[in-house]
């Protein structure tokens, strides 16, 4: 009933239809549909972190034994909005020292595959952007990009801390890339799939009438698979215990220290935007996706899949408002002596399951 | 007019790194820098690092200059004065009671202690008799103020290692609730002025000594949540342990005191070796540490704070109503001599050395100040560390550069 899938399908097909009634030609209408439907996402994907800002900063808030911000809107709801505001006419300050091209490109580089990244992801019943057969190796291959951006937000600064923080961060994304994506590769061997919706199709139903069919109720290899794919997440979004590469205390803000105004909110767009997207992508892969108790068809799929991925979401608040900050070598450390040996053997076991199984 | 007043004044600054400047190298009137804080050339292999003055994690306005040879710390030189009041001096030009309000702007966060040291040296010179519950308040809020600013420093180490939480939990609930207990008692929110020569300015209001009380025995429960934020943490704990070590040798030789000589298992402490007040009245322990690693360091101010505890309780229980002020004129001569008094403060061994020539005014006096000569040892404790861990061994040394540049 609530489903939105459907209801913007039809929409879109009674749209493309009155188009080609109007003399429109058939490939024209179609991409002229595909159009909305990327500002619709862009739109959305640029929303995502405002609402991540403020839940973030309540959260802290609720943590720290105060109230956050309270002062714009209702219990400070439109804060984000006007620090939004703010932050675009700021003064753009593009340092004497700086490589100007890098400083200005690196943003850009930065924040733009965040939003190609949301294209395969299934946000609910028939509410699948582009359903790709490759999904996860696209999703895995295209953020990388943004670490191309952070070294080179870290080069053309100009600043020392900045640079430090630019290598930091390319160093610290390309090791933890390795155990994110094994930790991914028992969920494709066990659906056999590479696609996020067949593989959060493959998850709905229930075990023995009780325990929903997720993945990470698989014993062991599920939970293990979990862990590793959050910690991971948590790294590749740079932030705490893993934020180094922007180490507050010691690198002043590591390598988006010499942006102001636009850019650094389109730097801040981006780690918010990827939490997002990592809290999504770990839904569809162990949790389901949209898959969840309907009453009845009154509660939607997209709700679940949102629901859970703010839940996940939580988890990266929770985690930066009580960790301290890791250091570079037990970083790297952790990475290839603890995370890197242990998605290998889940792998291992996986394959084991799957051999007695048959 | 003005703008004839106002000449133009053309500074050159040395620049860090690189480019010489042609003013420092010819010119022999200028102070003569230490090459390691305005190095004149980069070094061969690897960078120069100017930490501060505006950097986050250096507690004020200090600023350290380090070499780096990739992460690593190849030297370290702290550079001071950013801060600079010559208190000393202008303590020169004051009458005794006026200079107390100088002492509270030394330690910031300790203004009791400073006060209490000050007029230490000062009733040393005097001869003048305290009376008991003038004593007794010195202790509580001796021992509240050394929790409050033990507060501060597991907040802010807090936030160089990299977790917020602790900081407005420590910072902005147990220390506000000490603020606001000493603004009841004497006004002042951080600037007290409180312990005067002779005693102290104002005797506690009606419900103070329940409402300390109270607030000790949630303290308690308070430390321990301390421990499960922090302390035992285990990223924290990986980060500070085994990191910065000191051995006990080295803390004697650079002369550190306080907490941070105490984390070397080096059991010194003024309460109990020179007690002061009525401290050789109270039982409590000296924790120490084992091996001066920061993590000691920070382990043994939170045991300071459990003990603290105790000691308030005790003078709570013992105190009896009575006079806080002995008898001491309006204005006074101090006879001539020299006194020095010192206490243990938050951060060490804080003493005040006045020679009086018999006027109103001290002739000359000098300020024991822990922090500035705790600094001092970073210049061999920061080497061979990481970037990372300068910030970690920083934090744990706990600087204040209003004493340290007084």
């Amino acid at each position: 009933m609530l489903e939105l899938g459907p209801l913007l399908s039809r929409a879109f097909q009674a749209l493309q239809s009155w188009v080609i009634l109007h003399g429109v030609p058939p490939l024209a209408a179609w991409i002229l549909a595909k159009a909305i439907q990327v500002g619709v996402l862009v739109l959305l994907v640029s929303l995502v972190p405002m609402v991540l800002v403020y839940a973030e900063r309540k959260v802290a808030g609720f943590m720290q034994a105060r109230l956050g911000p309270m002062n714009v809107g209702p219990y400070g709801i439109f804060q984000t909005l006007a620090d939004g505001v703010k932050l675009i006419f700021k003064e753009d300050i593009i340092p004497v020292g700086s490589d100007r091209l890098m400083h200005i490109m690196a943003p850009m580089v930065v924040v733009s595959p965040v939003f190609v990244c949301f294209a395969p992801v299934p946000f609910g019943k028939g509410l699948i952007p582009i359903d790709l057969d490759i999904s996860v190796l696209f999703i895995f291959a295209i953020s990388g990009i943004s670490t191309i951006g952070v070294l080179m937000a870290g080069w053309g600064s100009g600043n020392k801390f900045s640079m430090l923080g630019g290598l930091r961060g390319a160093a610290q994304l390309v090791s933890y890339e390795i155990p994110r994506v094994l930790s991914v590769v028992p969920v494709l061997m066990v659906y056999g799939t590479l696609s996020l919706k067949s593989i959060a199709m493959g998850q709905v139903g229930l075990w023995h009438g009780f325990l929903p069919k997720w993945f990470i109720f698989y014993p062991f290899i599920g939970q293990l698979a979990f862990v590793i794919f959050l910690i991971a997440s948590v790294a590749e979004t740079n932030r705490t215990p893993f934020d180094i590469p922007e180490a507050e205390s010691e690198l002043v803000a590591g390598f988006h220290t010499e942006f102001s105004g636009l850019k650094f909110a389109l730097l801040f767009l981006a780690e918010y935007a990827y939490v997002f997207l990592s809290s999504a992508m770990a839904v569809a892969l162990f949790f389901g996706g949209g898959d969840g108790f309907t009453l009845g068809g009154w509660i939607p799929s997209w709700f679940w899949f949102l629901g859970k991925t703010f839940a996940i979401v939580f988890l990266f608040l929770w985690f930066r408002w009580t960790f301290p900050r890791l250091r570079v070598d037990q970083l790297m450390q952790f990475c290839w002596k603890f995370l890197l040996p242990w998605s290998i053997v889940n792998v291992g076991l996986t394959g084991l399951m799957i051999l007695l199984r048959k | 007019m003005i703008g004839k007043v106002i000449r133009s004044v053309k500074i050159t600054l040395p620049n860090p790194i690189g480019t010489t400047n042609p003013l420092m190298a010819n010119s022999t009137s200028l102070p003569t820098i230490a090459p390691e804080v305005f190095p004149q050339q980069a070094p061969a292999n690897g960078m120069f690092i100017s930490l501060g003055p505006q950097h986050p994690s250096t507690h004020g306005v200090l600023r350290v200059a380090i070499t780096t040879d990739g992460e690593v710390v190849t030297s370290a030189q702290p550079d001071i004065g950013y801060l600079h009041r010559a208190t000393e001096k202008l303590a020169e030009k004051r009458t005794y009671p006026q200079i107390i309000v100088l002492t509270d702007r030394l330690d910031y966060l300790a203004a009791m202690t400073n006060n209490w040291s000050y007029c230490l040296a000062v009733e040393k010179l005097l001869g003048v008799a305290i009376p008991e519950r003038a004593d007794y308040l010195r202790i509580i809020v001796g021992e509240l103020q050394r929790i409050a600013s033990h507060c501060v420093f597991l907040g802010t180490y807090g936030i160089d290692i990299g977790a917020f939480t602790p900081f407005l939990i420590a910072f902005g609930r147990e220390r506000e609730r000490i603020i606001d207990l000493f603004e009841e008692i004497c006004g002042a929110r951080l600037t007290y002025n409180y312990i005067r020569i002779g005693g102290v300015m104002a005797d506690s209001p009606d419900g103070w000594e329940t409402k300390v009380s109270k607030f000790v025995k949630e303290m308690y429960g308070r430390i321990d949540e301390y421990d499960t934020l922090l302390t035992y943490n285990p990223i924290f704990m990986d980060r500070t342990k085994n990191v910065g070590k000191m051995s006990q040798e080295m803390a004697v030789a650079w002369g550190i005191t306080g907490p941070n000589l105490r984390a070397t298992g080096f059991k010194a402490d003024v309460r109990k070796d020179d007690p002061y007040g009525l401290f050789s009245k109270m039982k409590f322990d000296i924790p120490v540490g084992k091996q001066g690693d920061c993590w000691e360091r920070y382990w043994v101010r939170i045991q300071e704070m459990r003990e603290s505890l105790k000691i308030i309780e005790q003078a709570l229980a013992a105190m009896q109503p009575g006079e806080t002020m002995g008898k001491i004129p309006k204005t006074f001569r101090v006879p001539a001599g020299e006194g020095y008094g010192h206490l243990e403060a938050p951060r060490g061994d804080l003493g005040f050395y006045i020679v009086s020539d018999s006027s109103p005014s001290p002739y000359r006096m000098h300020i024991r100040a822990p922090s500035f000569i705790n600094l001092q040892v970073l210049q061999v404790l920061l080497k061979d560390w990481k970037v990372s861990d300068v910030i970690a061994i920083l934090g744990s040394i706990d600087i204040v550069l209003g004493e340290v540049d007084r």
